[in-house]
């Protein structure tokens, strides 16, 4: 049966003149770079879809990054984790190497959205949203991931932590550039991790508060530590103030208590009526870094007393 | 406007149209194709209503460009009722527990449970819970929805 159906961008009244399905990394490139920036990068298109119906993006052709060959792999490399541009929230989260090597990843995915959009949604596609309030970007901050971004013009290697620039704003330009892989190191022995999330429901709710740690024990000694936090700035960041206090100290719940305390710093959350308070959520950091800490160091085998 | 040519497999016939790029698959099921058994909600991913399988998988038509059915397989509500009228376990065990009221996220929710029971036929009421958490219903309260769902195992083992 062959019919037509031209009468159907009436109900989805995206706009999109193009929809183009490259089947090579060049050839996208290629794509959105003739398009001179009016072209849009879309991998799961649960970002992408409800921007375009609110109008909140301005393209007239979509270049589909989903089909790409090898963007599909989550890896060990030597003492690395390489996780590729296609992956989505649902591999991520049921990876036996993430739940173990770096298991606030694995949490943090399995958050995202509901099954169905983790179905389809990536990891990539989470960090060039840029919202503060992304599951996967969150724990990727705390572990020191770094992307590499790819363009017609040659490739380039980012830290997250030189990442997010704004709010929906990153280093990363979605009409001219792919982000073609995460990296970052796997948990060793004396590393833990932990992610904690704050939200009313247990399903299809953007979250009050989220807090990914990464712990580093040395003996009863925390040696080091990185605290990530979302949303309560307008972009995910880490807690320098706070990790620069823990680190060389004992594991105690004093030394954790003064961490939460020193955690405020940086945070600025809108008061909200559906998302608290800025004095609640304000409060509820000093607790979650806390409780962060403790799971992760308990993760790495410190027993914070 | 140009158009896409688009071929796949919709609930077991391969079908071939050309439709407008932007065209969203729940538009095409409902409207070109008269396929309303898939509902369209919110159209945002946020209650789930427009849920297909594609490859099997659970997945937010409201959300899919039309063109990334692209050789692949698309399964519909309709999609479950054989050839002899008959219908799935599950959708006998959401009939005889009173597992629907208003029905505008049964099509949804059978069509998840389908895929949670083809991997996994015997889950726990938190499996059920959590495989089905991205399909709101607003009247049941999910507990008849779930013990459909448990019944459906039960029948099927």
């Amino acid at each position: 049966m062959a019919l037509a159906f031209e009468k159907l961008h009436w109900h989805s009244k995206l706009e999109v003149a193009e929809y183009l399905v490259p089947a090579s990394l060049t050839e996208a490139l290629d794509m959105l770079a003739s398009h001179g920036g009016k072209a849009r990068v879309i991998a799961g298109g649960t970002d992408v879809i409800p921007e375009l119906r609110s109008r909140k993006l301005d393209v007239s052709v979509l270049v589909d990054v989903s089909r790409l060959p090898d963007m599909d792999g989550i890896e060990a490399d030597g003492d690395d984790i390489v996780i590729g541009g296609g992956v989505t929230h649902a591999a991520a989260a049921a990876s036996p190497l993430i739940q173990d090597k770096a298991s606030a990843l694995a949490t943090g995915c399995g958050w995202v959205g509901s099954p169905q959009i983790r179905n389809v949604a990536t990891l990539a596609g989470n960090l060039v949203s840029g919202q503060p309030a992304a599951d996967a970007s969150v724990p990727l901050l705390a572990l020191d991931a770094e992307v590499t971004i790819a363009s017609a013009k040659g490739e380039r290697v980012v830290p997250l932590s030189e990442f997010f620039l704004g709010l929906g704003q990153t280093a990363l330009d979605p009409g001219r550039e792919i982000l073609t892989s995460i990296r970052f190191q796997a948990l060793a022995d004396n590393q833990g991790s932990a992610y904690l999330r704050l939200a009313k429901r247990k399903a299809l709710n953007l979250p009050i508060l989220v807090c990914a740690v990464k712990a580093t024990a040395d003996g009863g000694n925390i040696a080091s530590a990185a605290i990530a936090l979302g949303p309560v700035a307008p972009v995910p960041f880490r807690e320098r103030a706070a990790e620069e206090f823990v680190a060389g100290k004992p594991a105690t719940m004093e030394t954790l208590t003064q961490a939460g305390e020193t955690a405020t710093a940086t945070c600025n959350p809108r008061d909200s009526l559906l998302r608290g308070s800025c004095d609640y959520r304000t409060e509820m950091v000093k607790v979650f870094v806390r409780r962060g800490l403790t799971a992760a160091l308990a993760q790495a085998g410190c027993t914070v007393k | 406007m140009s158009t896409v040519e688009l071929s796949f497999k919709l609930n077991g016939r391969e079908v071939s149209l050309s439709v407008a790029p932007d065209t969203l698959l729940v538009d095409l099921l409902r409207e070109g194709l008269g396929l309303t058994g898939t509902k369209a909600g919110c159209r945002e991913g946020e209650c789930g209503a427009c849920t297909v399988l594609l490859d099997g998988t659970p997945m937010n038509s409201c959300l899919l460009p039309a063109v990334k059915a692209q050789g692949r397989e698309v399964t519909t509500i309709e999609g479950l009722e054989k050839t002899d009228g008959s219908l799935e376990p599950l959708q006998e065990a959401f009939m005889g527990e009173g597992a629907a009221q208003c029905g505008f996220c049964t099509p949804a929710m059978i069509l998840t449970a389908t895929a949670l029971l083809k991997n996994n036929p015997d889950p726990d009421e938190g499996e059920i819970r959590h495989a089905l958490s991205g399909v709101i219903c607003r009247c049941t309260g999910y507990r008849k929805i779930v013990q459909a769902v448990q019944t459906a195992a039960k029948a099927r083992s």
